[in-house]
C-alpha cells in the first residue's frame, strides 16, 4: 500500500490493523458483553464481534482502496453489521474519519481528522463529553495525539479515561434509564473503544 | 403516490406492524407506509438495513416523515437517511414525536396531500417541548 513519506505512520497496513483489531474484539466480545449486561442490553460484545469479523472478511479488498475510500467502506460495514447502536456510532466514527483523512496522512493531519470523526459521533449520539461513553475516551486520546504523547503513553491515557468513566452517572443510550444506578460500572463503548485505541496504537507501532 | 410516506421503526417488529395496522384502518392507502423492527438477527432493536429498505418502499417525491420508539431507534434511523445519501436524504425527516399517535397524526395530515413540513409539524405537536 502506498503510505509515501508519512513520518509515524510510514508503517501502516491497513490489513494488519484490521486483523488485529478483529482479534482483540473477539478475545473481549465475552468482557464487554458483561460489562453491556450491568447498565446495557448485553449485547455489546456480540455486536461488535458480528462487524470486526465482518471488515475482517473484506480486509484484502478494503486494504487495496486509497485509505479514505478504505475507512469509509469499513464504517458502512460496520453500521450495517454491528447493529444496535454502537454500528451507527463506531460506524460514524471510521466513516467521518475517511471524509477527512489525507490518502497518506502524517500525524498532524490524523490528529485533525480524529477530531472531526470524534465531533461526527458526539453529533450522531446526540452526545458530549462527561455523559459515560465512547466520547469519554476518544476526546482525551485526541487531546493526546495533539499534545504530542507517544504511542504507548495513548494507550495508558486511552485506559485511564475508559476507566474514568465507572463513577460517572449515564446520560446517553440505555445505561441512561438507570439513573444512578449506573454509577459504578465502566461503560462498555468507553471500554470498546480504549481496546482499539490500544491495538490500534501498538500496531503502528509495530509492537506485538 | 404524490403523498407524504410514513415509516415506522420500533425495536419491536410487532409493535412496527400494529402500528402499521393502525394506520391502515384509520387513514387507509392513500399514504405510502413502511414499517420495520427487530435487530435483524431475530432480537429487539434496529437495524440501518431494515429502515433503507422501509425506506425505499415508502418512498414518496414529497418526502417521508419516519416515527421512531425508543433511542437506538432514532440513531439508527438518521444512520439511515445519511445513508441514503443525497438529494433525497433532504426529503427525510426523523419525528420527535409517540410512534402509535405520531403515525396516525402524521399519516392523517399527509392523507390530505400536506407536504413533509406540514406532516412533520402535526406530529411535532404531540410532543411536549
Amino acid at each position: 500500500m502506498e503510505t509515501g513519506n508519512a513520518g509515524d505512520m510510514a508503517a501502516l497496513n491497513l490489513a494488519r490493523l484490521i486483523a488485529a483489531a478483529a482479534d482483540t474484539i473477539a478475545a473481549h466480545a465475552e468482557e464487554l458483553t458483561t460489562l453491556d449486561q450491568a447498565i446495557g442490553d448485553g449485547d455489546h460484545g456480540l455486536n461488535m464481534k458480528r462487524g470486526f469479523e465482518a471488515v475482517r472478511a473484506e480486509a484484502a479488498a478494503f486494504s487495496a482502496r486509497p485509505l479514505p475510500e478504505a475507512l469509509k467502506a469499513i464504517g458502512t460495514k460496520l453500521v450495517m453489521t454491528v447493529g444496535g447502536a454502537s454500528g451507527p456510532l463506531f460506524g460514524t466514527l471510521f466513516l467521518a474519519l475517511g471524509k477527512q483523512i489525507s490518502a497518506a496522512p502524517d500525524r498532524a493531519n490524523l490528529t485533525a481528522a480524529f477530531g472531526k470523526a470524534i465531533e461526527a459521533v458526539a453529533a450522531r449520539g446526540k452526545s458530549q463529553v462527561g455523559q459515560k461513553t465512547m466520547l469519554d475516551v476518544l476526546q482525551p486520546v485526541h487531546d493526546a495525539l495533539l499534545q504530542g504523547k507517544t504511542a504507548p503513553e495513548i494507550a495508558d491515557i486511552a485506559d485511564a479515561a475508559a476507566k474514568a468513566t465507572v463513577p460517572m452517572k449515564a446520560l446517553r443510550g440505555r445505561a441512561s434509564f438507570l439513573g444512578d444506578r449506573s454509577i459504578g460500572h465502566m461503560d462498555a463503548g468507553a471500554r470498546s473503544t480504549t481496546l482499539l485505541v490500544r491495538t490500534i496504537v501498538e500496531t503502528l507501532e509495530g509492537q506485538p | 403516490m404524490s403523498n407524504v410516506g410514513i415509516v415506522i421503526v420500533s425495536h419491536s417488529p410487532l409493535v412496527a406492524e400494529g402500528t402499521a395496522d393502525m394506520v391502515r384502518q384509520m387513514v387507509g392507502d392513500e399514504v405510502p407506509l413502511a414499517w420495520c423492527g427487530g435487530n435483524g438477527h431475530g432480537g429487539l432493536g434496529t437495524n440501518v438495513e431494515a429502515i433503507m429498505g422501509a425506506i425505499e418502499k415508502a418512498w414518496s417525491e414529497a418526502g417521508v416523515a419516519i416515527l421512531v420508539d425508543l433511542g437506538g431507534a432514532e440513531t439508527n434511523s438518521e444512520m439511515a437517511v445519511e445513508m441514503i445519501g443525497e438529494p433525497r436524504s433532504q426529503k427525510i425527516i426523523v419525528c420527535n414525536a409517540p410512534i402509535v399517535e405520531g403515525a396516525v397524526m402524521a399519516a392523517t395530515e399527509a392523507s390530505g396531500g400536506a407536504s413533509l413540513r406540514e406532516v412533520v409539524a402535526t406530529a411535532h405537536e404531540l410532543s411536549p417541548s
